[in-house]
C-alpha cells in the first residue's frame, strides 16, 4: 500500500531522530550533575502514564491510535513533540485523529519539515489542535458550535447532513477509549491563524 | 497487521537501543544524584522536620499534618468525619460537632486548609478548613491540634472557594461553589438562570478566642464560585473568586458551562461590604445552620442552630464588587506575595491570566466597563489584564509562590510543576508529575512571606508509583527542591485520602507550643472525676452513668453489677494520668460504637446498651504500660426484671 510505503519513509528517520534525542539527554544528565545544583532525581521521558504496563484496562487513546495501522503518522508525530503522557492522562480527552491518508495529503514536505527538533513546538501546537477536553459523541458533537481546543484556539463546528466536520476535517468513524474517545477525522486540521 | 507489529516491533526496538543508550551513561550518574536528593530529605532518626505540611484529606473529611522534607505522616486530625481511633464523632462529647441543620452528618468531602496570619504572615494559631458537601468551616487549634469549632454555612451548597483568611484573620470566607435558591425552595430546575444565586459568605474571626460568627453573606449571581484568595499588601481589603459557568447552565455542566470564552474572577471589596453592614445595610434573613463550639476544658462540643443570616445585595453597596473578564473557566484564583497580580488559571487552556491589581483600581477609577452582569461592573480585559504566561502545558490549576519573584503552576494534563517568573512571565522551569497534579504547596506560598524551599506536588493519580494495592491506592505527592535556578525532584510519599490543597509553616512556629498533656485540675467536665475515690453509678431510671477513672493500669471501678439488660450505660472515662503521651482506650463487648481514646486529664464519654444476660468485659485499647493487658474489667448484666442492687468496687472495696 501506498501508505505503508510512505510510513517507512516517515517512522524510520524518527526511529533515527530516537535514537539522537537519548543519547542526547544521557549527556545532558552529565552536564547537570557536574554543577553545584542538579541533585535531584532525573527523570526520564519514558517516565510517565504512558509507559506503565497494563493490560487490563481499555484502551486510552494513545493506545488506539498506536494500534491503528491507518495512525502511524500521528503517532510517529505524538511522539516526536513528546505528547504520550498528555494522551494517557484521566483527561477526559477527544482526540481527532487525521489518517495517514490525510497527512499524506498536506503539501509536500510538511509533515517531514514538522517532525524536525526544531519544530516541536509548532508540531505539538498542531497536534494540540485535535484534542479537546471532553469525550461526545459524533451525534453529540452536533449540538456544538464550536470546540475549545487544548491549544487555546477552538476548532468550528459544522453539520452536514448526517456528516460532522470539526475545522473542515469531515469525522470518518469513532472508537471510546478508556480516558475519553478517538474521532477519525480525513484532515489534518491546522489551527487558525492568530489575528 | 503484520506490518502493524512491524512498525511496533521497530518502535520497540528503538526505545530498546534508548534505554540501553541512557544505561551506558546511567549507573554512576544516577548513583550520585539519587544519594544527593536521599541527603536532602532524610531526616536521621531521632531529628525533627523542618516544617509542618497540612494537607487535606479530601474525601476521608480529615486533615492530615505531615513534616517536610521527610514526608512522613505525624497526625490524622478528625474534623468532619467520624474517626474511631479517637472516638471523635462516636463520643458523646463529640457528637455535637457533626450536627447540622440537616441532623448528625458524619462526614464531609475536607478540600483547602489555610493558617492563621497576621500581617500577611503566618501566626500559627490555627488552620481553618472547608466542608464542601454540607458547607461547614472549621477551627483548628494549633496548640492541640483538635477541632474546636465548626459552622456550618447557609444559603450555600459545595463549599468550595473557601477557606481562605484574609491578611489578619479577619475573617474566614467561604463562596459557594453550586448556586441554589435563597433561601432555599420548591421551584423548578431549569428555572435556575436569573434566580439561583451564589452566597460569598464572610465570618469572622475573633482576634483573641478565634471564634467564628456568620457576619454577612453576599448574594452575587448564580455562576459557581470556585476558588478565591485574599488581597494582601496593597490589595488588603478585597478578595478574589474565580468563577464558571457564567452561562448558569443545569444541566450537561461539561458542555453547558464552556460556551462563554471568558469566565470572571470577582473581586469584592470586603472591607467596604463591612463598613455598609456596620452601618446597619443588608438585610436580615431567617435561616437555619449550626454553630458547634467545642471546649477544652469540659471537654465537650455543644450545638447552637443560629436563625438569622445578614444578607447583601452587592449592587447596593457602591464601587465593591466588580468581575475581570478571565478566559476558559478559571480554577485556581492565587495572589502573588506583593498583593499585586491575581492569577486566574483557566483550566481548559494552556494560558495563565494574570491581572494587575493596581490596572484594576485605576480600571474602576476610570470607568473603563464592558458592560454589566446583573448590575454589577465587568472591567474591561484589556485595562486589567497584566500578563499571559504561555505556559506550553495543558490544563492550569493553581499557583503558589515563592519569595524571589517566582510562580509555580501546576498543570493536569500534561501533569507537571511549570515555574515562571513574575513580571516577565517567562517560564523557566519545567518538572513532571507523576501523575497528573492538582495542587501544589510552598509553605506559607500564599502569604506576603513564603518561605521558598521545598514545593509539594499533590496529585490525583497514582498508578504505579508505589507497590500495586489493587484499584484503589492512596495519593502520591512529589517534593521538589526549589531554593535553586532548577526545581530538583527529591522525594515521593504516599498522601492520605484526597488532597486537594495543603498549608504549611516553619515547625519552630507550632513546635515549642504544642499541648502535651490537659490538667486534671482544669477538668471541669461535668461528668468528670478528678479522684478515684469519687468513682461511683448512679442510676436514672434505665440510664446508668458509670463515673470511671483510669490510671495505669487500672480502672476504677472495675468491677460492676445490677446492670440490666435494656438499659442505657453511659461511662464517663476520666484519665488522671498527667504525663506526656500516656492515653487509655475504653471498649466493651458488643457496643454499638467506637472505642474511646482519652489523653491525660480528659474525660469522654461512650454509651453502651447491653442486649444479653450475662458478664461481660471492658477493656482498655491503648498498650498503656507494661501492665497494660491486665487493664480490664467487667460488667454484670442481669435479666430487665432483675432486682440485683447496682454495685461497683475496685479491688473488692
Amino acid at each position: 500500500m501506498k501508505a505503508t510505503t510512505r510510513l517507512k519513509f516517515l517512522v524510520y528517520p524518527l526511529l533515527l531522530l530516537f535514537l539522537a534525542v537519548g543519547c542526547n539527554s544521557a549527556n545532558k544528565t552529565d552536564k547537570s550533575s557536574n554543577s553545584t545544583e542538579g541533585v535531584g532525581i532525573e527523570t526520564k521521558k519514558e517516565q510517565g502514564q504512558a509507559f506503565i504496563e497494563n493490560d487490563e484496562s481499555t484502551p486510552n487513546v494513545l493506545q488506539i491510535a498506536i494500534g491503528s495501522q491507518d495512525h502511524t503518522t500521528l503517532v510517529a508525530a505524538v511522539q516526536a513533540a513528546d505528547l504520550e503522557n498528555a494522551l494517557v492522562n484521566a483527561g477526559p480527552l477527544m482526540v481527532f485523529a487525521p489518517t495517514n491518508d490525510a497527512f499524506a495529503a498536506l503539501p509536500e514536505g510538511t509533515v517531514e519539515n514538522l517532525l524536525k527538533p526544531e519544530n516541536k513546538d509548532a508540531l505539538a501546537n498542531i497536534l494540540k489542535h485535535h484534542v479537546t477536553p471532553g469525550n461526545y459523541s459524533k451525534d453529540f458533537l452536533k449540538k456544538f458550535k464550536k470546540l475549545g481546543q487544548a491549544n487555546g484556539q477552538d476548532a468550528l463546528i459544522e453539520v452536514k447532513g448526517e456528516d460532522v466536520y470539526v475545522g473542515g476535517a469531515k469525522i470518518l468513524g469513532s472508537v471510546s477509549a478508556g480516558n475519553g474517545i478517538v474521532h477519525v477525522v480525513d484532515k489534518v486540521i491546522l489551527p487558525p491563524s492568530e489575528e | 497487521m503484520k506490518k502493524i507489529y512491524y512498525v511496533i516491533g521497530g518502535l520497540l526496538g528503538a526505545t530498546l537501543l534508548y534505554m540501553g543508550c541512557n544505561q551506558a551513561a546511567g549507573p554512576n550518574t544516577s548513583g550520585a544524584l539519587a544519594s544527593s536528593a536521599a541527603e536532602k530529605v532524610y531526616v536521621a532518626p531521632g531529628e525533627q522536620d523542618e516544617f509542618y505540611a497540612f494537607l487535606s484529606g479530601g474525601y476521608s473529611g480529615n486533615l492530615t499534618v505531615y513534616g517536610l522534607p521527610s514526608g512522613r505522616m505525624f497526625k490524622e486530625i478528625p474534623v468532619f468525619s467520624q474517626f474511631p481511633t479517637s472516638g471523635y464523632g462516636y463520643s458523646e462529647e463529640t457528637k455535637p460537632m457533626l450536627n447540622t441543620s440537616f441532623g448528625f452528618v458524619p462526614w464531609d468531602d475536607l478540600h483547602h486548609p489555610d493558617i492563621s496570619q497576621t500581617n500577611g504572615e503566618l501566626d500559627g494559631r490555627w488552620v481553618f478548613v472547608n466542608g464542601n458537601n454540607t458547607p461547614r468551616i472549621a477551627r483548628i487549634s494549633l496548640e492541640t491540634f483538635e477541632t474546636e469549632e465548626i459552622i456550618e454555612i447557609p444559603n450555600s451548597a459545595g463549599n468550595h472557594s473557601s477557606a481562605f483568611i484574609t491578611e489578619n484573620t479577619e475573617y474566614v470566607i467561604a463562596g459557594t461553589r453550586f448556586a441554589v435558591p435563597v433561601p432555599q425552595r420548591d421551584m423548578p430546575i431549569d428555572q435556575y438562570k436569573g434566580n439561583f444565586k451564589g452566597a460569598l459568605s464572610f465570618i469572622s474571626v475573633d482576634p483573641e478566642t478565634g471564634r467564628l460568627d456568620l457576619k454577612f453573606q453576599v448574594l452575587m449571581p448564580g455562576f459557581n464560585y470556585d476558588l478565591s484568595h485574599p488581597g494582601r499588601g496593597k490589595s488588603h481589603g478585597w478578595h478574589f473568586f474565580s468563577t464558571y459557568n457564567t452561562e448558569e447552565a443545569n444541566t450537561l455542566m461539561e458542555v453547558n458551562s464552556s460556551q462563554n470564552d471568558k469566565d470572571f474572577i470577582a473581586a469584592i471589596n470586603w472591607q467596604k461590604i463591612e463598613e455598609y453592614v456596620n452601618n446597619g445595610g443588608g438585610e436580615k434573613m431567617a435561616t437555619n445552620y449550626a454553630h458547634n463550639v467545642y471546649s477544652h476544658e469540659t471537654h465537650t462540643g455543644t450545638s447552637t442552630m443560629k436563625k438569622e443570616v445578614v444578607t447583601v445585595d452587592p449592587t447596593k453597596v457602591p464601587d465593591a464588587v466588580f468581575f475581570l473578564p478571565t478566559p476558559k473557566s478559571p480554577h485556581g484564583c492565587d495572589v502573588d506575595p506583593s498583593g499585586e497580580y491575581i492569577i486566574g488559571s483557566g483550566k481548559l487552556s494552556a494560558d495563565l491570566t494574570v491581572h494587575s491589581f493596581t490596572k484594576m483600581l485605576a480600571a474602576i477609577e476610570g470607568k473603563k466597563f464592558d458592560g454589566e452582569a446583573y448590575g454589577i461592573p465587568i472591567l474591561s480585559f484589556d485595562d486589567v489584564m497584566a500578563g499571559i504566561v504561555k505556559s506550553g502545558g495543558l490544563g492550569p490549576l493553581h499557583t503558589e509562590f515563592d519569595a524571589r519573584g517566582n510562580a509555580y503552576t501546576t498543570f493536569f494534563i500534561s501533569s507537571e510543576v511549570v515555574k515562571w517568573r513574575l513580571e516577565t512571565w517567562d517560564v523557566v522551569d519545567r518538572k513532571p508529575t507523576f501523575y497528573s497534579v492538582g495542587h501544589l504547596m510552598i509553605p506559607g506560598g500564599n502569604s506576603r512571606k513564603p518561605f521558598g524551599k521545598y514545593v509539594v506536588a499533590m496529585n490525583k493519580i497514582t498508578k504505579d508509583r508505589y507497590l500495586p494495592t489493587g484499584p484503589e491506592m492512596e495519593h502520591s505527592a512529589q517534593i521538589y527542591d526549589i531554593s535553586g535556578e532548577k526545581m530538583e525532584l527529591i522525594y515521593d510519599f504516599p498522601t492520605h485520602g484526597e488532597p486537594h490543597y495543603a498549608a504549611g509553616c516553619p515547625a519552630e512556629l507550632l513546635a515549642s507550643k504544642s499541648k502535651k498533656i490537659y490538667r486534671l485540675d482544669e477538668n471541669k467536665h461535668p461528668y468528670a472525676v478528678t479522684n478515684p475515690s469519687e468513682a461511683r453509678v448512679e442510676r436514672n431510671g434505665n440510664e446508668v452513668h458509670v463515673y470511671m477513672s483510669t490510671i495505669r493500669s487500672h480502672f476504677t471501678p472495675d468491677n460492676i453489677e445490677g446492670v440490666k439488660v435494656g438499659d442505657k450505660v453511659y461511662f464517663h472515662i476520666t484519665n488522671h494520668e498527667q504525663d506526656f503521651d500516656v492515653p487509655h482506650g475504653f471498649s466493651i463487648i458488643g457496643q454499638n460504637t467506637s472505642e474511646l481514646l482519652i489523653m491525660p486529664g480528659q474525660t469522654k464519654t461512650s454509651v453502651w446498651e447491653p442486649k444479653q444476660v450475662g458478664v461481660w468485659p471492658f477493656y482498655c485499647t491503648d498498650f498503656c504500660s507494661a501492665l497494660h493487658q491486665e487493664m480490664q474489667g467487667y460488667v454484670r448484666v442481669s435479666p430487665a426484671n432483675s432486682n440485683i442492687d447496682l454495685s461497683w468496687s475496685l479491688g473488692g472495696e
